[in-house]
């Protein structure tokens, strides 16, 4: 059961990757936790199975790419790029610091291993489709990964980027949609209903698979999947919660961005570090 | 260096052509250019580009927002890429794309907006731009071009593979006045003086530089000496020769093919105000929408003639 263990240790990665986002939004007392939690696990896959990255050299141009759309989710990012070893931990201080290294939004020119801008949504597709192509035509083997959330959907380029990837057939090409579900008024299905997402996908000609975005069984499976597909671009709707695994934003519908106490963030901390224990006892068994 | 023509007479060949030859001459050495179009490649005169370079030339559908994304993407991967769609739909259409995908982004990118105000002719108020640079000016480090004819643009196009930032130049695609004579070199950045005189500077660009030139010569049958200065690029602005001018000539005129509101004359005037204020007037669109008609009808229904270019410099010289 070769990958099951490394299924648990990416788990357990995804565990310790969730206690440094929720201590570096801690450090800020307020942020955008809800979708910051509902991506911890593909970006645990990403970061520590799939991606061909070194972080030494974070320009490297054979690297693998990461276009975060949802930027707003910048926290977890910096937290699996400081375990990474990108920059020192210390540097989570920095979130939504003037004159910092970690703004809210995931910013190229801020931060070393963020690949691209994001911030207003809608725009994390084309410049992913573009890099995928200036990577073929040059002749490098890299593959560039975007995660955009269902809520993101809303905006029209997204459309325009899934239609362009299938005519273009890039298929060095990965899209996570995080259906988590909601978005910042509340419930996507009441603010605009975003239908059935995978059938939509499928329809425009994509490689579409649909995952329990927290299962990261199920997660290495899609990605190999998806990263073995020729000649059209690949798709993977990961059913996600939004909050998922911190303790005052999981069920609630208002937290897309928070306030929280010192003693919220204390008891979801101490929850986190629970998760992470039991993932790495489980990694023993 | 520069040469201007000593008579002005239609250019042979079309701006369109200008741009399609000097980038392909810039493909055939660096394999970084990519040109990107959406659905306009046969009014962009591209499709010899499209037909030399397959690999190198992305049709985007009508999709400019994509278009202008994928672009960033590219030049993240070190292409040079130049997109190309008519004026409002490679600038107030993409405004975010390339504000923040683009320039916020630090990438490096080309857009072409072509058939700027009146040019744009019978395809009418929707597809005028008056405003492309004025919408694109607020973005922190855009370069705005507009150049006045095909010797022009060559020169400036051929530039633009070894700079680094958003670059957005909007150009008529068919015909215009030969201004320059072959081999005439442009610095962006550095405004052309292309008539020296005492009274009164002509400041403008693009299909303006013809009128002012002709206005000019009216003016000198009137004892009026004026300067003309083509500003073909609008940001970053030759502060240093616009305030050169305002001293020499106590007295300025813009003209543009553009809404006066937030255009080359704001531009100028900011630079003037700032260092060295005197009398201005401002001659372009006032504030109104495109419409059709020929571009003959449209430069009459908006004033950019050089009959008022010249008033325009009268009445600068009454004010000072």
């Amino acid at each position: 059961m070769e990958r099951s263990i490394r299924a648990r240790e990416l788990t357990a990665f995804a565990e310790e990757i969730r206690v440094e986002t929720l201590k570096t939004l801690g450090y800020a007392g307020f942020g955008h936790i809800g979708g910051a939690m509902s991506i911890v696990e593909v970006v645990a896959a990403l970061y520590g199975e799939f991606m061909r990255i070194d972080p030494s050299r974070p320009d490297w141009p054979d690297r693998d790419k990461l276009v975060l759309s949802k930027g707003h989710a910048g926290p977890t990012l910096y937290a699996v790029l400081a375990l990474k070893g990108y920059f020192p931990r210390m540097m989570l201080r920095e979130l939504n610091v003037g004159g910092g290294h970690l703004p809210s939004h995931v910013d190229r020119n801020k931060t070393p291993g963020i690949d691209m801008t994001a911030g207003s949504l809608g725009q994390g597709i084309s410049a992913a489709i573009g890099i995928a192509m200036g990577d073929r035509m040059s002749g490098r083997d890299s593959r560039t990964y975007v995660i955009v959330g269902d809520g993101e959907l809303d905006e029209g380029q997204n459309w325009e980027g899934f239609m362009f990837a299938y005519a273009h057939k890039i298929d060095n090409l990965v899209c996570f949609v995080d259906k988590n579900l909601q978005q910042l008024d509340g419930y996507t299905k009441d603010v605009l209903d975003t239908g059935d997402i995978a059938a939509k996908l499928k329809a425009f000609g994509w490689y579409t698979q649909e995952i329990d975005g927290h299962d990261m069984g199920a997660i290495i499976k899609a990605i190999k999947s998806a990263n073995s597909t020729k000649g059209v671009p690949s798709a993977i709707v990961l059913d996600t919660k939004k909050g998922h695994g911190c303790t005052f934003a999981e069920g609630v519908l208002s937290n897309h961005h928070m306030n929280f106490t010192p003693e919220q963030m204390e008891e979801a901390m101490k929850a986190a570090n629970e998760r992470l224990e039991a993932a790495r006892r489980a990694l023993a068994e | 260096m520069f040469k201007i023509k000593s008579e002005l007479k239609k250019a042979e060949v079309p701006m369109r052509d200008a741009y399609c030859n000097t980038l392909m001459q810039m493909a055939e050495k660096d394999e970084r250019i990519v040109a990107l179009d959406a659905d306009l490649i046969s009014s962009s005169g591209m499709k010899p580009f499209f037909a030399k370079f397959p690999e190198r030339a992305i049709q985007c559908g009508i999709a400019e927002a994509n278009m202008i994304g994928i672009a960033a993407g590219l030049s993240l991967t070190g292409k040079v890429p130049f997109a190309h769609s008519f004026g409002p739909f490679a600038s107030r259409r993409v405004c975010d794309q390339i504000f923040i995908s683009a320039a916020y982004a630090n990438l490096n990118i080309r857009i072409l907006g072509s058939d700027p105000g009146v040019t744009a002719a019978y395809n009418g108020g929707t597809h005028m731009p008056f405003e492309d640079m004025g919408v694109l000016r607020s973005i922190p480090g855009i370069t705005l071009i507009e150049p006045c004819d095909p010797v022009a643009v060559a020169d400036i196009v051929s530039q633009l593979s070894d700079v680094y930032g958003v670059y957005y130049m909007r150009m008529a695609r068919k015909s215009s006045i030969a201004v320059y004579e072959p081999g005439s070199t442009f610095e962006i950045g550095k405004g052309n003086l292309l008539r020296n005189g005492t009274d009164v500077t002509i400041i403008a660009s693009g299909i303006m530089v013809a009128e002012s030139l002709k206005a000019a010569a009216a003016l000198e049958a009137d004892g009026v000496s004026a300067r003309v200065v083509d500003l073909f690029t609008w940001k970053p602005i030759d502060t240093e020769l616009i305030v050169d001018c305002a001293e020499k000539t106590g007295a300025i005129v813009t003209a543009e093919n553009h809404n006066i509101f937030g255009g080359l004359g704001s531009a100028v005037a900011e630079a003037v105000t700032q260092n060295c204020p005197v009398p201005m007037e401002f001659v372009g669109v006032t504030d109104r929408f495109g419409q059709v008609g020929t571009e003959d009808f449209l430069r009459a229904e908006y004033g950019l003639t050089a009959e008022n270019v010249a008033a325009a410099a009268k009445r600068a010289i009454e004010r000072k």
